[in-house]
């Protein structure tokens, strides 16, 4: 690894202790921890897109997985949060798994359109089964706590989104320069080859995919219990562009441009709000105008106009 | 028993037959460039809607049929020519985004244009139903299957039978040899995207009469074209016209018999079966790749 790796990482920690003593108000406190939530998505959704070459269209629909779990499992059967998130990532993982192990034997574009498939199939169920779900209004998420101790206030959540954050950014860049990590690399660049060399390349992309659906499932719990409230929304097709978006427009492959790209696109909404219903033109012209003059997304083109590898 | 079934039938083979024009129009563009456009959804929204905005202005009804055809085209070609063909050779996933906010931007100014209402269009000839044994069947129906039959066959004449056909045909197999013999291939990209805007169109303002429009109709509409796409062998131009067909008419019987409120879900059920158990598609042929 090389030696100044960690510093990207020393300055988000930085900047996440400073944050709160910074923001304005509760508003934009609250702003702060969905960009954090949205970040640690996006960091394990860039390890499956950015370093193993592979698209999900139906990320959104595993956040839906873990965010129902902590609704549903605690409200309707009494389970603890904790075990509710974990059950939810154990479902999420296995369903991952079940889908992608024949798909990944495949080339081309079907992973997209199996998760797309996936994820549009569990958003009507969470629609239409409404005596579990509260079907399109949602229901409301029992409060998070271990040992006594509850999360209530958004200043606690900050402070463990922050410390998700952080494990996440460290995580990722570790695994990156794993062998696991270089294997990825390896088979984004060509299959053929890193499968010459001893690479098995099913096994990597399966347990990737189901890694980054996991990461997505526990925030959706995070999300879940630091909102109070779940809605089918969460887990619909659009959101899961969004989360591809990010990846793409932070950029692919880069752990800090998935922050980049986390953090604009959540705060997009609300810069567009002012545009009165025009938002949906404005996001989708700054989708293509980014694209079109940075394929390679944000961070990426930055770093090599300014001569310093990411 | 029967009248039933017929009845799921014939309206199943008229909404396949919409996500078959759609997935044709899949096809075309991921043959001449490897793209999985989904704006195409937004070309099925904008035939209708336009269809409805020139009739009510009063044209008379071919004319408003022409426009709305024709100028979902030219939205096609400005989208290739502004943000298709700028990135070529770029990672599959940032076309994907391109077409996305391309999706985007179309229904957004639709929406601001025409508002989030829901219109109608009047059926072509009539809305007095058509008995077969005791089903019965909408003449709008048989303009859509007609149409769709025609649109099908003359494709197939352009691709078979005229250089212009055969020029794109050969692009989808091999581009780089298909520009060493000279054939112009940004011309035929220019050509897929104006021809599968056009068919969406098509495919749109068809349907309109029976199953009415609005601004965001093109999402499931493009998406189902897609499922069409893919379950026909994706590429392959008959296999998406069976594709849509099937798709079609599985979605009706599900909604008839199991249940209507999970409709929508039938056809990415279908195409998670056959991705699991016939990876080529149904309609596609065994291919190996090279190195």
């Amino acid at each position: 690894m090389k030696k100044n790796a960690y510093i990207g990482l020393y300055i988000v920690m930085a900047i996440l202790v400073v944050l709160p003593f910074v923001v304005p108000n509760a508003f934009y406190l609250d702003l702060v921890i969905r960009m954090a939530i949205n970040a640690v998505i996006v960091l394990g959704l860039n390890l499956l897109i950015g370093f193993a070459g592979q698209i999900s269209l139906g990320h959104a629909g595993f956040l839906g997985i873990g965010a129902y779990a902590s609704a549903v499992l605690p409200t309707h059967f009494g389970w603890h949060p904790v075990l509710a998130m974990l059950a939810g990532a154990v479902v999420t993982g296995l369903l991952a798994g079940l889908v992608a192990r024949p798909i990944f034997k495949l080339k081309g574009h079907y992973l997209a359109m199996a998760t797309l498939g996936l994820g549009i199939i569990l958003n009507i169920a969470l629609r239409n089964e409404a005596q579990w779900t509260g079907g399109p209004d949602g229901m409301p998420v029992p409060t998070m706590g271990l040992f006594g101790f509850e999360l209530t206030s958004d200043k606690q959540w900050y402070w463990v989104v922050a410390l998700l954050l952080s494990v996440s950014v460290w995580a990722s860049l570790n695994l990156i320069d794993s062998p696991f990590g270089r294997a990825l690399r390896a088979l984004h660049g060509s299959e053929v080859a890193s499968q010459v060399v001893g690479v098995d390349v099913v096994r990597y992309k399966v347990a990737i995919f189901v890694m980054s659906a996991v990461f997505a499932s526990f925030m959706g719990s995070v999300t879940a219990h630091y909102v109070g409230f779940v809605t089918p929304n969460l887990a619909d097709f659009f959101h899961s562009i969004e989360l591809v978006t990010m990846v793409v427009i932070g950029g692919m492959a880069s752990v800090y441009g998935s922050l980049v790209g986390a953090v604009l696109l959540t705060a997009l909404p609300q810069a567009l709000a002012t545009f009165e219903g025009w938002e949906t033109v404005a996001f989708g012209s700054i989708l293509m105008l980014c694209m079109i003059f940075m394929p390679k997304g944000l961070v990426p083109t930055l770093a090599a106009k300014f001569g310093k590898g990411d | 028993m029967l009248a039933q079934f017929l009845q799921f039938l014939f309206s199943g083979v008229t909404v396949g037959a919409t996500y078959a024009l759609a997935a044709l129009g899949f096809t075309l563009i991921y043959n001449a460039s490897n793209v999985i456009n989904f704006a195409q959804g937004e070309f099925i929204m904008l035939g209708g809607m336009l269809a409805v905005y020139f009739t009510q202005a009063g044209l008379p009804l071919p004319v408003a049929l022409l426009l709305a055809i024709l100028i979902p085209a030219i939205v096609g070609i400005i989208v290739e020519k502004l943000a298709i063909e700028p990135v070529k050779g770029a990672e599959t996933v940032t076309l994907i985004i391109i077409t996305i906010g391309a999706s985007l931007v179309i229904r957004g100014l639709i929406q601001v244009w025409l508002g989030k209402n829901t219109f109608s269009l009047p059926a072509f000839s009539g809305d007095e139903p058509i008995q077969i044994l005791g089903a019965t069947l909408l003449p709008q129906s048989l303009w859509v299957l007609g149409v769709t039959a025609i649109v099908v066959v003359a494709l197939w004449y352009f691709f078979n039978r005229t250089l212009q056909g055969k020029a794109m045909l050969a692009t989808s197999f091999n581009r780089v040899a298909a520009e060493l013999v000279g054939i112009n291939t940004s011309w035929v990209l220019f050509m897929s995207f104006a021809m599968s805007a056009a068919l969406g169109a098509l495919g749109g303002i068809l349907v309109t009469p029976i199953t009415l429009t609005s601004y965001d109709v093109g999402i499931m509409l493009g998406l189902k074209g897609f499922v069409a796409a893919v379950v026909g062998g994706l590429g392959n131009g008959l296999g998406a016209v069976l594709g849509g067909l099937l798709v079609g008419i599985l979605e009706a019987m599900g909604a008839g018999y199991i249940s209507s409120s999970y409709k929508d879900a039938i056809p990415f059920v279908l195409i998670l079966l056959i991705l699991f158990f016939m990876p080529r598609g149904l309609f596609g042929g065994k291919s190996t790749d090279r190195v």
